[in-house]
């Protein structure tokens, strides 16, 4: 497991890093241009949730190996108010912000773990995983 | 960073440079409903083929952007969404519903040139 790296979301422009450095991250670790891609978007909603909702919060990135398979962690937490309802936050189209509301429910199609931990004024914690494809 | 707009003939082309922040967006979707009127534009292109992520903020404002357009007289056709970025708004969810799209810049121009002569054709 590499060193984690943490990137501070307070602003639009830390969205961007935050995407572009986990974009990075994945090609270290060899995904393919396609995936580099999609956890790049994944970052971008999980890093939008932060600030529509906590307005601050941090993005913690490493590397991981599990056997003979490589990944990405990317666990994105708060001291935000908080996800009153969990499962229905991970609805399609659920949103109390104003925006789409595909946000948690797409970026959990986009990885193949995905955990949110949050409870009212308890902040958030979401964690998402990728796992480099070995075959096909 | 400001995304250049330029005018070629009835048309506006904004041709996105490097990864946008939601306020770079904000700003292109300003300027270029502002611009249609003040060039008197029928058509807007925004080429998107150097963005690295199209995630919802930058879904919805495009599709504000082409609604709005519309809503001046203007049509806008979105080019260039490359193929992994258009794999992962179709996993987010994302689909420019009601949205011109085009493959690149030619094709936009294309659709353009087919929007405007249909309309003309109508009056």
């Amino acid at each position: 497991m590499s060193e984690p790296l943490a990137i501070t979301i307070a602003s639009d422009v830390d969205v961007v890093s935050a995407r572009q450095h986990g974009r990075e991250l994945a090609a270290q670790v060899g995904f393919t241009p396609g995936d580099q891609t999609v956890i790049a978007a994944a970052i971008s909603e999980i890093a939008r949730n932060i600030l529509n909702y906590a307005r601050r919060g941090a993005i913690t990135f490493r590397t991981v190996m599990d056997g003979d398979r490589s990944g990405i962690i990317i666990v994105a937490s708060d001291q935000g108010p908080g996800i009153p309802d969990v499962p229905r936050a991970m609805q399609d189209g659920y949103s109390t912000s104003g925006g789409l509301g595909l946000g948690l429910p797409g970026a959990k199609r986009l990885m193949d773990e995905f955990d949110v931990v949050s409870a009212p004024r308890q902040g958030t914690t979401i964690t998402m995983k990728k796992w480099k494809r070995t075959h096909g | 960073m400001e995304v250049p707009i330029l005018k070629q003939g009835f048309y506006l082309i904004a041709s996105i440079q490097s990864a946008l922040t939601d306020a770079d967006l904000s700003q292109l979707r300003e300027a270029l409903v502002a611009r249609v009127g003040k060039f008197r534009a029928r058509g807007v292109i925004v080429d998107v083929t150097a963005l690295d992520v199209m995630d919802s903020f930058a879904v919805r404002t495009l599709r504000d952007l082409a609604h709005m357009t519309r809503l001046r007289g203007a049509e806008t056709v979105i080019v260039g969404i490359q193929p992994e970025v258009a794999f992962a708004m179709v996993q987010l969810g994302l689909t420019l519903k009601g949205v011109a799209t085009a493959l690149d810049l030619e094709e936009g121009l294309v659709f353009l040139d087919r929007q405007v002569k249909a309309r003309s054709d109508h009056v």
